[in-house]
């Protein structure tokens, strides 16, 4: 798991006085098994803008411990890079248009293992995290913040039914816990 | 003296005949200085009937230097002897005069076919009075005004066939002698209907008003006429000239003078003809008065504010149409402005803005209000003072300091300051990692620092994407305890100080976090100056 500080496992430091900063001022929005894959969980980050930051959720497998990432490519196809968009403007013209199911980026793993990270809400593609590019490790390290995938800025009339298919905190606890006690009553 | 000379005459004939006023007549006849206009209506038309009833002899001698007399009466008769409307006895001129004058006087109290009753009823003190009525009931403070008057577009549509049918009916020789060099009479040498009406009536409204009419007055009368019976004059214009007519959004109709004119400058002068009667018919009813309008132009207060609150944004906070919280800066001093100034409305502006958490102290931040159609304007400082402490009495989330009429340039200063002054500030860190006194005193070393910020995600939505680079110019620390220390800066305006210190998703670099590699995160922040040497500070 992470080693963030609102993390209840490895939560050692004392609590900020206030709630942190994704929890002050976003949402968090889940999808489990992305594209039927099983615990590819992503965890999308609602700012109260309608700003939409694509996350690894806890529970995806790129976050278990003993995984190591080899590299990130944001070339989704041989002619389409996530690196190649580009926003101008104070109505970001320009933007690559993504919807639930499009790719952002792919995470080959050092066992072999390699996952497609989906945007799982439709909008406009603002940003992809470059750092993640150069520095790996910081996906595993701060996945919720500092080791984001992408931002997405949805349609202003979209910005409420474009979580509607999602988890809340509480849907995707339930789904994790259910999880595992199947593969506890399994083994 | 009465201005028309001999030369005029046949112009003057011709459209008293037509059912043309005499101010109107006039104009046609270029007389260009302002006396003429202000007789009394009943005398100048018996004036202008005695006039085209003299003998031509007596009026000979009024011109210097008289051309020959066969031109001048002999050769427009050939002219003459055509025309429609004065051909009855084709006798030549002494029956013209008798026909002008008999269908003048039929017609001497009739609205004018050309200014539809604008030189005639609507000079009359009796109508400035009402304007005037009005112009005090309004309440409003002032000291001088202009006067802005607006007319039916069809009346240009009048006066091109007025000045079509003088053209025509009279002949370019006749022409030749009006204007002695030219051949034919240019459009530009009729004398403006909104002159000559600025003429009669501006003496008027300041003798009964009792202040001078100035151009540059900030307070408007606006009187705007309408002519419904004949609105359809200028619809025409748009069959023959439909690019001058193209719908816009906020105008209520596509004829507007300005489309008008633009569509006579380009139709040709016998399409015109075609369309439109020259002589324009006479019109039953003059003029109706659309609206008699007051207003003052703006005035701006300046000062500095102090915010003390976290639950308090500098403007209304409003999401979907439902407040978040129940006041603003803004709102708590612009409200009393407002009332005191009697104004219509207010456009609040600062030298930069904090957020809804972030405090404010020091001497606080510059601002301007706007203050729209203000009915008082006139303030002595003391009253001024005793406005700020209403302000400061009504609040104690917001104070104001050097509270003060400004001009609209100087606004400028406030926002010029915006980028490169600088600012400082106090913000309370959190960290997560325990830390020591040691730990964070480096920070008080670094200066100037370069920091890339990109666009932070919070304002994102409404601004570009781009990186910018700000600077720290200083940092002082004062430590807390084991998570938490008190940072001063000194940053260029423009920096984002929460971003700067949690990082933002990693996206402003360095920030207070990868400085100490911890997660860092900001609890508190307050504003403690905004370097802008603006508005002046004042005693007290």
């Amino acid at each position: 798991m992470t080693t963030e500080p609102k993390d209840p496992v490895a939560d050692l430091a004392p609590e900020p006085a206030v709630p942190s900063l994704v929890d002050r001022y976003f949402t968090r929005w889940y999808k489990a098994d992305v594209k039927g894959k099983p615990c590819e969980d992503h965890c999308i980050l609602q700012h109260s803008n309608r700003i939409c930051v694509i996350t690894l959720a806890g529970s995806h497998p790129v976050l278990q411990s003993g995984k190591t990432i080899k590299s990130i490519s944001y070339q989704i196809s041989t002619n389409c890079s996530r690196l190649q968009n580009k926003v101008s403007g104070k109505f970001k013209r320009g933007a690559q248009f993504l919807t639930e199911l499009a790719p952002l980026c792919k995470i080959y793993c050092s066992d072999g293992e390699e996952y497609t990270i989906s945007s799982c809400v439709r909008g406009r593609l603002m940003e992809v995290n470059e750092n993640i590019l150069h520095k790996p490790s910081i996906l595993q390290e701060k996945p919720s913040t500092e080791g984001y995938i992408a931002v997405v800025l949805p349609k202003f009339e979209e910005s409420k039914s474009i979580t509607e298919g999602l988890l809340t905190q509480k849907e995707y606890e339930e789904v994790v816990v259910k999880r595992l006690r199947a593969t506890t009553a399994a083994s | 003296m009465f201005p028309l000379t001999v030369e005029n005459k046949h112009v003057a004939q011709l459209l008293l005949s037509t059912g043309t006023c005499p101010r109107c007549i006039f104009r046609f006849c270029g007389v260009d200085f302002h006396a003429p206009y202000k007789l009394p209506y009943k005398e100048l038309l018996r004036e202008l009937q005695k006039f085209l009833e003299a003998e031509e002899d007596e009026l000979v001698s009024e011109v210097p230097n008289p051309p020959p007399k066969k031109i001048r009466l002999q050769e427009p008769e050939d002219q003459i002897d055509g025309m429609d409307s004065l051909s009855q006895n084709g006798e030549g001129k002494l029956s013209v005069t008798e026909d002008g004058s008999s269908s003048s006087k039929n017609s001497n109290l009739n609205v004018c076919n050309v200014c539809l009753g604008i030189l005639q009823d609507f000079c009359e003190k009796e109508f400035i009075k009402k304007v005037c009525q009005k112009v005090e009931a309004s309440g409003f403070e002032f000291t001088n005004l202009v006067l802005s008057v607006s007319f039916p577009p069809q009346l240009s549509v009048r006066e091109h066939a007025a000045w079509l049918l003088v053209k025509q009916e009279m002949g370019e020789l006749i022409f030749m002698l009006f204007r002695k060099q030219s051949l034919s009479l240019g459009r530009n040498d009729i004398v403006q209907l909104k002159e000559a009406y600025k003429w009669i009536t501006h003496p008027l409204f300041s003798e009964e008003l009792g202040v001078p009419i100035d151009g540059k007055s900030l307070f408007e009368v606006s009187v705007v006429f309408a002519h419904p019976e004949t609105v359809e004059d200028c619809h025409f214009l748009r069959a023959i000239c439909p690019d001058c007519f193209k719908p816009a959004k906020n105008k209520q109709s596509v004829f507007t003078r300005m489309a008008v004119m633009k569509a006579l400058n380009k139709i040709k002068e016998e399409d015109f003809c075609k369309q439109f009667p020259c002589p324009p018919n006479s019109p039953k009813a003059v003029c109706t008065v659309l609206e008699i309008e007051c207003a003052h132009g703006a005035v701006f207060v300046a000062g500095r504010y102090n915010k003390y609150s976290r639950n308090l944004p500098q403007t209304p906070w409003i999401i979907d149409g439902e407040r978040k919280l129940e006041s603003s800066v803004e709102e708590l001093i612009s409200d009393h402005l407002l009332k005191v100034f009697k104004a219509e409305s207010f456009n609040f502006s600062s030298s930069g803005r904090e957020d809804v958490d972030v405090r404010t102290l020091g001497n606080g931040r510059p601002f301007a209000i706007e203050l729209v159609n203000p009915h008082r304007v006139h303030f002595t400082s003391q009253e001024i003072k005793e406005l700020q402490q209403k302000i400061n009495n009504s609040s104690n989330k917001i104070q104001v300091r050097d509270l003060q009429l400004v001009t609209r340039e100087a606004i400028g200063h406030m926002k010029e300051g915006e980028e490169e002054k600088t600012k400082t500030y106090s913000a309370l860190i959190w960290t997560n990692k325990a830390i020591q006194r040691k730990d964070i005193e480096f920070l008080d070393d670094i200066k100037d620092l370069n920091i890339d910020q990109k666009t932070p995600l919070r304002v994102l939505h409404r601004r570009p994407l781009a990186v910018r680079t700000r600077i720290i110019h200083s940092m002082e620390t004062r430590y807390v305890d084991e998570h938490h220390f008190r940072l001063y800066l000194k940053t260029q305006a423009g920096t984002y100080i929460k971003e700067f210190v949690h990082g933002d998703f990693g996206r402003t670099k360095p920030n207070i976090g990868s400085l100490m590699d911890v997660t860092a995160d900001i609890l508190e922040l307050d504003v403690e100056s905004v370097d802008v040497d603006w508005p002046p500070a004042l005693d007290d």
